[in-house]
């Protein structure tokens, strides 16, 4: 067990190595001109008015351009609330079953 | 050391608050803190995608008459994405909980080693 | 978090504020193509509004929403969504094409009415599903 905790430590470390020596790689913060800003961003900013008649992009990008995206989202959220829900209900019978359990349980241990 | 700090600094510190996501899920033995670790890990993804949206001298993504160009407003591509990702954070939190409360309610533990004991019984 | 929680002073405080909050999010939802703001924010702003007063009042709260209602709305505002990018495509477009309503506007103006349309799905679905989450989350042991 202690060995297997120093194999994970040793990983998580070069884990944490392989990152922060990638970051030398990653653009430039505030940059411009960085990849991350230049292509469908660009378009985003320059069209985005004209298209959907929303002065705000990013809900022209959320509810237009990708609104496809976003109702994924939303489903996602409802079936998230829905297990929720649906894992903590407390139904009559349920509840006496659980409780038989946990006192066929107790008498075991 | 001054170009270091503007440059990539921001990018270290995001990497210590994700690394610290999968320290809490490895070694700590709580289901709770393992949780709270995990909520880390992707506050430092959003954190991580917010930052590759800005642009040095960019205002915030909502037009303003007379100012035109995409120099001048920052990225909204990463604002969108991380929005939604937020929202879906906090439902999967709730899912996550709730599963939490039944083991607790299950077994009456939630310490990984005494309920590995229990489970094997 | 059933039960009555607040002294006078916390009670008093949060009914002048909780109508303040609802407001606010009720702005953020119309408002939230011109300014910042938008479905997710208004949805998470209106659900802290319900959360603050079952916090303070108890189950006899005044903006209360049962658990079961909650689940109910979630499901209407996503349906609300699906339903706006079924009928543009009943009207001839692609889904969720919203230039191609049938009435006489602006091009802009049927954008914003779409926009306006799945603003309030989400938000209904956003706000439904944390009253909804809270509410399984502190039930109260029915044993």
């Amino acid at each position: 067990m202690k060995a297997l905790r120093m194999g994970a430590l040793f990983v998580l470390l070069l884990m944490a190595e392989v990152m922060f020596i990638s970051a030398g790689a990653l653009p430039q913060l505030y940059d411009p001109q960085s990849a991350a800003a230049t292509h469908v961003a660009d378009r985003y900013i320059a069209d985005a008015v004209e298209e959907t008649g929303s002065p705000n992009f990013v809900t022209a990008v959320l509810a237009d351009y990708r609104g496809y995206d976003t109702l994924g989202e939303t489903t996602v959220i409802f079936t998230a609330g829905l297990a929720t829900v649906l894992l903590l209900r407390v139904s009559k019978g349920s509840a006496s079953k659980r409780e038989g359990d946990s006192a066929a349980e107790e008498e075991q241990v | 050391m001054k170009e270091f700090f503007a440059e990539y600094f921001v990018y270290w510190l995001i990497f210590i608050l994700f690394m610290l996501g999968p320290y809490g899920i490895i070694f700590k033995k709580n289901l709770v803190k393992k949780l709270m670790a995990m909520n880390i890990m992707q506050v430092a993804v959003i954190l991580f995608f917010l930052a590759l949206g800005q642009k040095a001298g960019g205002t915030i993504p909502i037009n303003v008459p007379g100012l035109v160009g995409a120099v001048n407003y920052i990225n909204p591509l990463p604002h969108a994405l991380m929005l939604t990702a937020i929202v879906v954070s906090l439902a999967t939190l709730g899912v996550s909980l709730s599963l939490l409360l039944l083991i607790q309610k299950h077994y009456g533990v939630l310490e990984e080693d005494e309920l590995l004991r229990r489970m094997n019984q | 978090m059933n039960e009555r929680f607040g002294t006078v002073v916390l009670d008093t405080a949060f009914r002048f504020v909780i109508p303040f909050v609802m407001l606010y999010g009720v702005y953020v939802l119309i408002n939230g193509e011109s300014s910042p703001g938008g479905g997710f924010q208004a949805g998470a702003l209106l659900a802290i509004a319900v959360v603050l007063s079952r916090l303070v009042q108890g189950e006899k709260a005044v903006f209360n929403i049962s658990g079961n209602t909650a689940l109910i709305l979630a499901g209407i505002g996503t349906f609300l969504y699906g339903f706006v990018g079924v009928l543009t495509l009943c009207w001839g477009g692609n889904f969720l094409e919203y230039g191609i309503s049938p009435w006489a506007m602006l091009a802009a103006e049927k954008h914003a009415l779409g926009i306006l349309g799945i603003e309030i799905g989400v938000t209904l679905c956003v706000m439904a599903t944390i009253i909804a989450i809270f509410d399984a989350l502190t039930r109260k042991e029915e044993v």
